[in-house]
């Protein structure tokens, strides 16, 4: 029997295939942060929705669905600047050490 | 909300979020990402969740929006065009039936489960004995506080990983700043900063206040904190500090140490978090204070990305 919460539980699912689908063929790591931050969202989505009863949702999903977003932002900040030192990292190489050594005293 | 409705919100979360993945331009990809989080944010409305579509609105699609959008404007100035090469067709190939599989498998274990609200009903009947009206708050700062504290020290921990992102040896103290270089545009964001910083301040104290019994809370209300920093940060009226500034550090170590310390002092009634009796709901509000003050810095200053060479110039455009 189909309830009103699978419908949100099922977006989810799709949402999750998506997401690591796009973590798959895109190459370039801010595509795949964005990629990971998407697969999460339908994660939560999946998790979230199966706590929707016939009329009150069940507050302990939502919870932790809320501590679940908070990691996510501190973990997608943590990989951006990641993924910026290494471009640095890898502009400083093909220059042969250049101009970006400046003053590291 | 009707049955219409929200099978017609699921295809466009569907859509938005294949064009978030699929579009080649990444700045068109990230706005479809902002748009998806925007949407998802509704479908928590339609579930009843209104402290969750508050958070996934501010901080899924808001703050990280933000993020990625700078994240690739400095690497756009590092010369790095965020191009790749075209994946090999039996890669995509493979890689589409594998995540259909994972779908339809993720889809059947749905379907075995009777959505509920398994727990709603206890929560509500411990939730007078807090003096609080908020469910979702209750679960949070009463009986998944422990969740909520080492969440606090996962995001305080994100920040010293970023900041700890500094070559070896440099003594960088600030990071990039983010004035927005067009003089014309950043009259306008200073102007606009300086008018709605005082505003995301009240709104954030109110949003927290308000958390106790409505939908609200300190994540939502800190993220709206940001928001404003932010903004301030952009239009030059509010310089972003030195990591190093003692008070900056007790701004952002407030929340998880007060926190702690309750925590700790409940081990004095016996357990761990346990909070005296005729005192939890000034203890779950002064927690969410300190959080939302430590969470807005945070974020704001995750935001931001770590220190850089002083005499870098300003990187985005």
């Amino acid at each position: 029997m189909l309830a009103a919460g699978h419908l949100f539980a099922l977006t989810g699912a799709v949402v999750v295939g998506l997401g690591l689908y796009g973590f798959i063929i895109l190459r370039h790591p801010l595509r795949q942060l964005l990629a990971v931050n998407v697969a999460g969202a339908g994660v939560f989505l999946l998790f979230g929705g199966l706590g929707r009863g016939t009329v009150s949702t069940d507050p302990v999903p939502q919870a932790l669905v809320i501590t679940g977003i908070v990691i996510t932002v501190a973990l997608t900040a943590f990989g951006a600047a990641m993924i910026l030192r290494l471009a640095e990292e890898r502009r400083a190489g093909t220059r042969l050490g250049g101009d970006e050594k400046d003053d590291a005293s | 909300m009707s049955l219409a409705f929200e099978l017609l919100l699921c295809l466009m979360i569907i859509g938005t979020a294949a064009a978030a993945l699929l579009i080649r331009d990444a700045l068109g990809a990230i706005v479809f990402f902002i748009v998806f989080g925007n949407l998802l944010g509704l479908a928590w409305l339609s579930i009843g969740a209104a402290n969750v579509a508050l958070a996934e609105i501010a901080i899924g699609a808001g703050v990280t929006g933000i993020l990625l959008i700078l994240a690739r404007a400095r690497l756009k100035t590092l010369g790095d065009g965020l191009d790749f090469p075209a994946t090999a067709v039996w890669l995509r190939l493979a890689a589409a039936t594998i995540c259909t599989g994972l779908a339809v498998l993720l889809a059947a274990a749905v379907l075995s489960l009777e959505p509920a609200d398994k727990l709603g009903d206890r929560v509500a009947a411990l939730l007078p004995d807090l003096g609080i009206e908020n469910p979702v708050t209750g679960v949070l700062l009463a009986f998944r506080a422990y969740d909520t504290l080492l969440e606090t020290f996962a995001l305080l921990g994100a920040l010293v990983a970023v900041w700890s992102l500094v070559p070896a040896g440099s003594r960088w103290r600030t990071p990039a700043s983010m004035a927005i270089r067009d003089a014309a545009a950043r009259t306008v964001a200073s102007v606009f900063g300086r008018l709605l910083l005082p505003i995301a301040l009240v709104m954030a104290a109110y949003l927290v206040w308000a958390g106790s019994d409505l939908p609200g809370g300190a994540f939502q209300g800190g993220t709206v904190l940001a928001g404003g920093l932010l903004l301030a940060v952009l239009g030059g009226a509010v310089a972003l500090p030195r990591i190093d500034d003692a008070r900056l550090r007790a701004v952002i170590v407030a929340g998880p140490a007060v926190f702690l310390a309750v925590g700790f002092g409940g081990i004095a009634l016996g357990r761990f978090l346990a909070y005296p009796e005729g005192f939890e709901k000034f203890l779950i509000v002064t927690i969410e204070y300190f959080l939302a003050l430590s969470i807005g810095v945070t974020l704001a200053l995750l935001v931001a990305g770590r220190p850089v060479a002083p005499t870098q110039p300003d990187r985005e455009d």
